[in-house]
Parts: C-alpha cells; structure tokens; sequence
C-alpha cells in the first residue's frame, strides 16, 4: 500500500525547542513531503486531529526536554481509537532522563508502538530515507 | 436621488431614508415587524410616517432580515477543533445562526436531527486539501440518501469536493462546491464559504421562505448581521482601528471583532484553532427577553444584583423575569425595571465579551514559566461600538458598555480602555447595506448615527 506522502510534525508536552522543529520542517519539504508542522508544545491530541484531517502517512514527534517517556506514551493506542491505528509514528530527540542505553530506549518506544526511534546527534536524512521507505512498503 | 434601507427585525420593522447625492440620513421610521402574516404590512406601516413629499424621488430599496430566525445554518466538517470549526466560523461570517454543527462521519441520529431542524442550508466541509477524502464522501451519500430537502455548499477538501457533489446532485435541490473553509491544517479560509452562502442567500434561501416577492419589491440582499458586520467592515478600514461591535438583543449578543488577534504580550505561546480576521460570534443564552431565563442560568442572579446601582434582593430581580416571561412585556415599565434591564445587559455583555475574546492559561516548562494564549487577543482594540434594540432603547448604553467591559479575570483578552460608541440612531445595519455600493452614503450615515461616549448628540 502506497501511503500519502504528508507528515504531521510537532515537540510534544510542554517541550518548546522551536530550533530542531524548523531544520526537520525545512529538509522535509526539500525532500518533496507535505509537511503539517505544528510547532512546539504539541499535545497527543493535536497531533491525531492534524493527522485524521489531512490523511498524513506519517507523525514525526520530537521531544528534547527529557519526558518524552511520559508525553509518549499513549500516542499509539490513541491513534486507533481515532481510526488510524496504522499511521507511521517516528520519535527522535532526547527521549529519556537517566543512564539508559540507547538500545533500552529504543525497546521501550517500540514497545509503546512507535515505528521509528532516534538518538540525539541523528541527521535528519537519516529519518528521510526511512520515512521514503516506509512509505512506499 | 433617495433611497430606502429597510432591516426585517425579529420585533421592529426599522426604516431609513437617505440621500444619495448630496450623501445624507434624511429621516428614520419603525413598526412592529409582522411575520405572521406578511412582513410588506410592517414595512407599509413603518412607511406612513414619512410623507408624500419625503417619499419623492426613491430610485432605489435595499432590504436585510433577521426576521423569523433569520439565515439557519447546520455546518458538518470533520475534526470538531479543525473543519467542523472552521465550517461554523465561516457560516457565523455570512451573518448565519448555526443551528448545530457535526464533525466525523454522520448516523442516522444526527441526519434525523438534522433533518428536523430544518435548515436553510447545509455547509458541508471535511479533510484538508489533499487529505481526508472518505469523511466528506461519506457524509454527502448519507445527505443525499436522506434526501434532505437543503441546498448543501461543499466547502471541504478539494480533492473529494466535487465527487461529493456529484453524489448530492438531483438529491437535494440546489450543490455549490466552492473553496475549501481549511485548505491545510490550521488554516483558516472562510471568504470563498461566505461568498456562496451569500449567493445561495439571494438564489434560493430568500424563494424557500417565500420571501420572493420581498426580495423584489425592497431589494432583500442579506441577513441583518451580515449588514452588521459589513458597517464594523467599512469603520474598520477607514480610520484602521481594530474595532469590536456589540451587538445585544432581545435573543442574542453577537459580538464581531475586526482584529489579527496576535499576542500584544511577549513569553507567550499561541496555541488552539485559528481564529478569522474578522469574528463574529452569537450568544444564543445571552439575550434580554427571550432568553433571559438562559441567561440566569449561566450568570447567578447574586452577580447581576451587584451591577445595580442600589441594594436589592435577587427575589426581586426573579420576579421581574418571571414576569417578563409569562407576559412577553417588551418595555420595562419604571426606573427601577430599566435598571435591571442594565445591570443584565452588563452581565450579558460581560459574558459574550469573554466568550469571544482570548484567554491566557499559565504553563511550567523546563524553560521556566509560559503564558499560553488561546483565541484573539483582543486588549488592544481601540473602539467599541453599542448597537441592537435591547442596548439602544436602554438607559445608558454606553455606561452599560463601559461597565460590560470590565472584566473581573484579568486573564481574559478582551479589550482594556478602548473608546465606546454608540449607535445611536440604531443604524449599523442601514450603514452595512449601504457599504458595498454607496460607500459615501455609508460614511455619512455613520457620522451621523455614532456616538462616542461622552460626546454631545447631534
């Protein structure tokens, strides 16, 4: 199934990294992706809405503040309820507080459903590739 | 060269005649507005008081109406916070009532509901451009299995518009597809919907409601507050103050601000729906006869008391609305019932104002505290204008504005000190349909008919 080349883009919580946001809305529109991008501060909520009425095949969250644990989870299960369970969900930032390895982070956030998950210091064509991948499998 | 401007009111029939050249106000006139049998015979009586000689010379009528119910709109969109919103906004900026509004895709009970509203017309919205097809699609095969006997405006996504369309097509009596009222997610677009709305208006709103043969005779060419809001228009870009009117009547307040609405403050962050240029809403609780017993329920009778200018006890002020409800008494009949006449009206302006205007809601972050601003930030408007029947025919109202405008939430963005007018005259409506055409004349009536506080009448 070819899915919509559309990505809702947002920092969760009551994250305000405005700077990171931007890059990602900028190199994703170079690579030729519609981009919703609601800025900082993004809640699950905000981020299901954007995505049911524009059809996106993709959410891209960020969070840089250390809970991303907590302002993530839920988003998956949420997603379903709202009739699009099967939506790309990626996440990148940093994602967790604590000495945790990248390899634990990546276990829990899949666990919580999402497709794709990034360390800091990831190049955003990193993500690009993937997302091109994901969506035309 | 004279002309007639005639605004239908739900109680008043009101009436002006202008001058076109030299552009003027010559004389106003009202009668009790007759829907029951038929609106002409207001108009008639309304005409008597002015003479023959006065008459000479009208080349021309034009006419708006709220009469029985006024423009009744149901908006469907899909997301309530995204289409379903952007779809009542543009219906509340053609000067509409919506009657409901619905998001995602429709059941039986809502068609049913629907269909026992009894719409005028039907505003059909959902999914961004290019995105959410199946909604609209949906919605338009359930409308049009209905067979709701409604003009439907597609305003939705354009890549299913005109497929929804076509499903409707034959099955409802009239399908306009026009620009989508949320091309992309939190962006608004409500000129295109307002303009068919309009258009529909004048084609086939005014032959439904057998409002044919007015349309002919005086020049029907839009609802009351669409006139309303065109007047606030023409202010608004002459002097280039952003400017708010309040409108308070009989069943309702609408308030239309014409202001970007932008933060005046700094460490704020903006967040909720987009909200237009130019905003109407209408307050269906907040009225001072037919919905005052609505209105009490929302404001405590304790806080009303407080706004008059003596002490009493709030059995007194719920004696006088009961009595108000079961006798349908228009007018207060001495000083002391024309006083709870305004300190409700404050209440009621009170609540409309901080129901349209924005609200700050403070947020920690790692970042330290924020101020997150939902809706317009209205503090800096400069001009405030009092118009509609229940606040003109008052005692004071632009005292009673003043006092409305005082909020006791410092939180809420509604104006701070701006300067009150008063449309004394009651001509707003006259100004509006005069604006497009007669811009002049518009100008002259409103000069004529604003006051500001504490200005000299004349």
């Amino acid at each position: 199934m070819l899915r919509n080349n559309r990505v809702v883009l947002g920092v969760i919580g009551a994250d305000v990294h405005a700077v990171g946001n931007k890059i990602l809305e900028m190199v994703l529109k170079e690579a030729g992706f519609q981009v919703i991008n609601l800025g900082v501060m993004v809640s699950q909520e905000e981020f299901i809405n954007a995505a049911v009425e524009s059809d996106a095949g993709a959410i891209w969250v960020s969070s840089l503040y250390g809970h991303g644990e907590i302002d993530c989870r839920g988003l998956r299960e949420k997603c379903r309820e709202a009739g699009i369970g099967e939506i790309l969900l990626y996440v990148g930032g940093n994602l967790v507080v604590g000495k945790r390895t990248f390899d634990e982070v990546e276990k829990l956030f899949k666990e919580m459903g999402y497709d794709r998950i990034y360390p800091p210091g990831t190049l955003p064509e990193v993500a690009i590739a993937h997302l091109k991948e994901d969506l035309s499998s | 060269m004279k002309m007639l401007l005639i605004d239908f009111g739900s109680t008043y029939t009101k009436v002006a005649l202008v001058s076109l050249d030299p552009p003027g106000l010559l004389a106003t006139a009202q009668a009790p507005t007759t829907v029951e049998s038929d609106l002409m015979e207001g108009l008639e009586t309304a005409l008597e008081s002015f003479s023959t000689a006065q008459l000479n010379g009208v080349t021309a009528r034009r006419a708006c109406s709220s009469a029985a119910g006024g423009l009744r709109i149901v908006a469907v969109g899909l997301v309530p916070g995204l289409t379903v919103k952007a779809a009542r906004e543009a219906a509340l900026g053609a000067g509409a009532r919506v009657l409901s509004a619905y998001g995602y895709t429709l059941n039986q009970e809502e068609i049913d509901e629907i269909y026992n509203l009894k719409p005028d017309l039907l505003l059909l919205a959902g999914g961004t451009d290019g995105g959410n097809r199946q909604v609209i699609l949906e919605n338009a095969a359930r409308i049009a299995d209905a067979r709701l006997a409604v003009p439907v405006i597609v305003a939705g996504n354009k890549s299913a518009a005109y497929e929804a369309a076509s499903l409707l097509e034959g099955k409802v009596p009239r399908v306009v597809v026009t620009g989508n009222v949320m091309p992309e997610v939190n962006r608004l677009q409500v000129e295109p919907a307002r303009k068919a709305i309009r258009e529909l208006y004048l084609s086939e709103i005014t032959r439904a409601r057998g409002l044919e043969k007015i349309q002919q005779q005086v020049g029907l060419v839009m609802p009351t507050p669409l006139a309303v809001m065109q007047a606030g228009e023409l202010y608004w870009k002459d002097t280039g103050k952003e400017v708010i009117i309040v409108d308070l009547g009989g069943a309702t307040t609408d308030i239309h601000s014409f202001a970007d609405g932008r933060p005046r403050g700094g460490g704020r962050i903006v967040k909720g729906p987009p909200e237009p240029l130019v905003k109407r809403s209408v307050e269906g609780d907040l009225g001072l006869r037919v919905s005052l017993s609505a209105l009490l329920t929302v404001i405590p009778p304790e806080e009303v008391v407080k706004e008059l200018p003596f002490v009493a006890e709030t059995e007194e002020l719920l004696g006088y609305v009961r009595n108000i409800a079961s006798s349908r008494a228009l007018l207060p009949r001495n000083n002391r019932e024309r006083a709870y006449d305004g300190a409700i009206a404050v209440c009621a302006i009170r609540e409309a104002l901080r129901r349209h205007a924005g609200y700050l809601t403070e947020t920690y972050t790692p970042e330290g505290r924020l101020w997150v601003q939902e809706g317009k930030d209205l503090t800096g408007v400069a001009a405030v204008i009092a118009t509609g029947g229940a606040l003109i025919q008052g005692d004071n109202p632009g005292l009673v504005l003043k006092a409305g405008l005082a909020q006791k939430d410092p939180r809420v963005l509604s104006p701070r000190s701006p300067q009150i007018l008063i449309d004394r005259a009651y001509l707003l409506a006259t100004v509006g349909l005069l604006a497009e055409e007669w811009p002049e004349v518009a100008r002259a009536v409103l000069r004529e008919t604003l006051l500001p506080l504490g200005g000299i009448a004349g």
